[in-house]
């Protein structure tokens, strides 16, 4: 796994539905492990097989079309609601992709991907509209997303737009750095408070 | 300017605010399971580090528990695994664990707050996403993810950003035949599922003020199907007379100390809120939802909305979510034939819900078409409810009293509703094969929900009160 983002060019995945939630991305009869291995092959699964049968691929569905390949998935609004599973992070990571684009996430799942180093980036309707409709006519259309500039753009047509992220998380994406060694640090702050 | 309730709570758990960034707050209570945890836990000693607080962490087994024959060891092997990964986890780590076979067991938004162990002014998180419903109490408690579960278990806080504050005004009195249930699938169809996003609600106006706790749970645990990061109410009269006694609620000089402190707990009359609604108790009805998001609902009464009038972006998601579940735009719901009752979950699996359906259902048979599980929310409301004779009135009826756990509401056990197949359930979430794969399911009240386990359909349960 990537423990750092900087600049990913990629060709996209497009998913052009709305309200996909974290069952989607992953049934709930797939977090019975564990560990954090293994939870990419089951990415979308009900979407992406026929009677749970990995034999039997849906073949209109993008993940199961050659055409569509990259490390960018782009999906309709409201984008990871539902449960809190952090394995729909681990899915979608460990599938191989490095970012989420959507006009919307909810807000647990854009927490957990920020843990697992997967940028989340929210673009306007219309970006995201474009971005649909780009990739359809031209499935190699390439996209760059600069997380140091907060910059989405495409360099085939020079339309861009800037995201949000705040300047904590940036620095942990950029760096490597997670919470859990930035909360260790403050231990004694952390002590002091319980004392008061 | 005033503060709100979110607002106190928050302030008085930073432990230190970053400049541009989150906020690192502290965390009084941590509720574990067997899903979330493993990995939390493996993280932990990856990094070799202890427990921090092991005796601010409560763990159960609900997610994965059979909802019969729980005294045999577990068929399933990786559900008998993960429920050994947590009892081994928290044998090592001092974590008080109440698993198969304890009393305490059960869903854990419903072992929370009837130990006592959930309080107002608190800090609850949970690495599952109805951690919300201990709102009911006036805490703030929100859901999160693993390795915020590993974050908590460290060092007992969070990095959190401040969300914004949303309030809902429920004005009035309900109608007969109108429950909690009905209050909160009313709120989340009118603002849609992704309406909350961004914000913690607090839910206020006389119609809430008049429920009572379990009622106010199932409102506070659905805020995060509008995609809401919590949702709370402010403590009242009813709160203090619901946890005084609890096992875990303070007793004696603790009591009245902490009692005047919960009395601190309310919005104050000129803080202010980034959006305000309010709802006119009288306009909601008994509602069902037809759709795959809990966004997707309507009155009893009403019909199946048209994709016509919906933007151009919208309407490819809603058509595949009606084919998904087999119904006609335009259909009334009253009237569709369902084959299974599933009342049980974090939503409403409490022993008010379990007296509410028997009372209806008393000298009723179930219809021949449908099949109904109960599954009570803990072991305490299991007994409570065999006490009461409630058991003797279900299995009258034709209907089956389960064991404690999340059971159907996302079938991770064995539980799970049949592909094609109609569910009316009395759960949180109606996502596409959250019952079960290619499993149809719709959300509705206990009351609704035992109407439909007597008729073999959607009905309007006005039309059954006497």
């Amino acid at each position: 796994m990537n423990k750092s983002i900087h600049k990913v060019l990629s060709t996209i995945v497009p998913v052009r539905h709305e309200n996909i939630d974290t069952d989607q991305i992953i049934p709930a009869r797939f977090l019975k492990a564990t560990n954090k291995d293994g939870f990419g092959k089951n990415l979308f699964r009900d979407w992406r097989y026929h009677n749970d049968d990995e034999a039997q691929p849906k073949t209109d569905f993008v993940l199961n079309h050659p055409i569509w390949k990259g490390r960018i998935l782009v999906a309709g609004k409201n984008f990871g609601c539902g449960s809190s599973r952090e394995h729909a992070a681990w899915a979608i990571k460990h599938h191989g992709f490095d970012v989420v684009v959507s006009s919307f996430f909810a807000d647990i799942f854009k927490n957990n991907a920020l843990n697992n180093f997967l940028l989340p980036v929210q673009v306007s309707d219309k970006f995201l509209d474009l971005l649909f409709t780009l990739t359809h006519s031209d499935p190699s259309l390439e996209v760059l997303v600069d997380l140091e500039q907060q910059l989405i753009s495409i360099p085939s047509t020079g339309d861009s737009e800037a995201f949000e992220i705040n300047n904590y998380k940036k620095t942990c994406l950029l760096n490597g750095y997670d919470d859990i060694d930035y909360l260790l640090s403050m231990r004694p702050e952390i002590e002091a408070y319980e004392k008061q | 300017m005033g503060k709100t309730i979110f607002e106190k709570i928050w302030d008085k758990h930073v432990v230190k605010s970053i400049e541009g960034g989150p906020s690192v707050l502290y965390i009084d209570r941590h509720f574990i399971h067997e899903v979330t945890s493993p990995q939390a836990f493996n993280g932990l000693e990856h990094r070799g580090l202890p427990v921090f607080r092991p005796r601010q962490v409560v763990a159960t087994a609900d997610h994965n528990v059979p909802t019969i024959d729980q005294h045999l060891p577990i068929r399933e092997e990786h559900s008998r695994k993960q429920v050994d990964h947590l009892i081994s986890n928290c044998a090592r780590t001092g974590i008080e664990l109440y698993g198969l076979g304890h009393p305490y067991q059960g869903i854990v938004h419903v072992i929370g707050p009837e130990l006592g162990v959930t309080q107002p002014g608190m800090t609850i998180v949970c690495g599952d996403s109805h951690t919300s419903t201990h709102g009911a109490f006036g805490t703030m408690a929100f859901g999160i993810g693993t390795s915020e579960v590993e974050m908590v278990l460290a060092t007992q806080c969070l990095m959190q950003s401040k969300p914004k504050l949303m309030r809902i005004s429920v004005d009035g009195k309900l109608n007969p035949g109108v429950v909690s249930k009905d209050i909160i699938l009313h709120i989340i169809a009118l603002i849609s599922a992704s309406g909350g996003t961004g914000y913690f609600v607090e839910y206020a106006g006389e119609a809430i003020r008049s429920l009572s706790m379990e009622a106010r749970m199932t409102i506070c645990n659905m805020s995060i199907e509008m995609g809401a990061r919590g949702g709370l109410i402010a403590p009242d009269e009813t709160t203090f007379a619901y946890l005084k006694g609890r096992t875990f609620a303070p007793s004696g000089a603790d009591w009245d100390r902490s009692l005047a402190y919960w009395r601190t707990l309310s919005t104050d009359e000129d803080a202010v809120f980034d959006r305000e609604i309010r709802i006119n108790a009288a306009d909601i009805e008994p509602m069902v939802t037809y759709g795959t998001n809990p966004g997707m609902g309507i009155g009893v009464s009403g019909m199946i909305p048209s994709s016509h009038a919906l933007p151009e972006s919208e309407k490819n998601s809603f058509r595949k979510s009606i084919d998904y579940m087999g119904l006609k735009e335009g259909q009334l719901i009253k009237g569709q034939p369902v084959d299974y009752v599933f009342i049980g979950s974090c939503t409403n699996s409490r022993i008010e819900d379990l007296r509410m359906v028997a009372e209806f259902v008393k000298g009723k048979k179930k219809a021949d078409n449908v099949e109904v599980w109960i599954v009570p929310g803990s072991k305490q409301v299991e007994k409570q409810a065999r006490e009461e004779g409630i058991d003797k009135v279900f299995e009258a009826a034709g209907f089956q009293l389960r064991q404690p756990g999340c059971s159907a509401c996302l079938g991770m056990n064995e539980d799970k509703i049949p592909a094609g197949k109609y569910c009316i359930s009395t759960s949180n979430r109606n996502f596409e094969g959250r019952q079960g794969p290619r499993a149809r399911t719709l959300l509705a009240s206990p009351l609704t929900a035992a109407l439909a386990a007597v008729t073999g359909k959607v009905g309007d349960i006005r039309e059954h009160l006497n």
